[in-house]
């Protein structure tokens, strides 16, 4: 029998990378304060988890200005939104074999 | 077991985290339920406007040539039927956003974030686009066919609306769509049709989202 739990993403294992993750599924940008009260976490743990969801090449950052303001916001890659589903997936899976 | 429902917590959190970032889900069904009001009570302003002087326009173009043309009952109260209406809205909106500034506390959403100003844009074009359309509609005196168009617009701009709030608005869009259209084989009856499809359905659909989102803190997005 395949092991059920290997499906399951271990970089997706936290409740804000699903948060970050979720929301870039089906947003095309979100930026970074609306992250942060979607998710409502501090600056800094937002930022970490944001690092290593980009440094594995889950998501893009784009850093702009509004006027003078900067602005940066954040969109899923291909390989982000793909691994993401799979682990949408494997956790369903999980639940209806487990029944 | 407890694996199967941890799984079941992230999936709900999952689902629950993407409508948060894409909808404005704090928008409330007590604002309907304020807006319907408001509505039923410019309807009955309306109405005290409307019935006694359609007997006296009547009366007044038999006095002066029985055969000459129609007054329009437009012309005779316009003035004050567009005061009523606009009273009407202003007091619905702002009734309607405090109800839903008062929601967005509880859900920790922020009243004017990206969900708010786009759903705010995607009301406002049909809206814009109607409002146009029934003022040239007004000045070509084309009174009979506003109500049924108001109808038609809103109907259309809620639907659009849905996508971008809670999803069970498109229903009320539909619903709008839909008296309006059955209003066009009325005409001369728009008063009614603004009382109920302004009026009545707020009221039911307000009461519906009330009762589903509301009414128990607890059960949230159920």
């Amino acid at each position: 029998m395949k092991n059920p739990i290997e499906n399951l993403n271990k970089y997706f294992d936290s409740r804000v990378r699903l948060g970050i993750m979720s929301a870039l599924m089906v947003n095309a940008e979100v930026n970074f304060n609306d992250l942060k009260e979607l998710i409502q976490v501090t600056d800094g743990n937002l930022a970490s988890h944001i690092k290593a969801l980009e440094e594995n090449g889950y998501i893009k950052v784009h850093k702009g200005f509004i006027g003078r303001k900067t602005n940066t916001t954040y969109s899923a890659t291909k390989a982000g939104e793909k691994a993401f589903k799979a682990h949408l997936e494997a956790l369903e899976a999980m639940i209806k074999s487990s029944r | 077991m407890n694996d199967q429902n941890h799984h079941l917590d992230t999936l709900q959190d999952i689902k629950q985290m993407m409508e948060r970032s894409s909808r404005f889900i704090s928008l409330s069904g007590l604002s309907g339920i304020a807006a319907g009001s408001c509505a039923l009570v410019g309807a009955w302003f309306a109405y005290g406007v409307i019935e006694p002087n359609r007997g006296a326009a009547n009366n007044l173009r038999y006095i002066t040539a029985p055969g000459s043309p129609d007054i329009s009952i437009g012309d005779w109260m316009g003035n004050q039927l567009v005061q009523i209406a606009a009273i009407t809205f202003v007091a619905a909106f702002i009734l309607s956003f405090i109800f839903t500034y008062l929601r967005s506390k509880k859900t920790n959403t922020p009243i004017w974030g990206t969900t708010a100003k786009r759903l705010m844009i995607n009301v406002m074009i049909p809206m814009v686009a109607g409002g146009i359309y029934l003022l040239k509609l007004m000045e070509n005196q084309a009174y009979g066919l506003i109500a049924p168009g108001s109808l038609i617009f809103y109907g259309l701009a809620v639907l659009n609306a849905s996508k971008y709030t809670l999803h069970e608005t498109k229903y009320l869009g539909y619903s709008e769509i839909l008296l309006g259209i059955i209003s066009l084989w009325f005409i001369g009856y728009g008063i009614y049709f603004w009382a109920i499809g302004f009026g009545v359905f707020h009221i039911v659909y307000g009461t519906i989202m009330w009762w589903r989102y509301e009414r128990n803190p607890s059960h949230e997005g159920e």
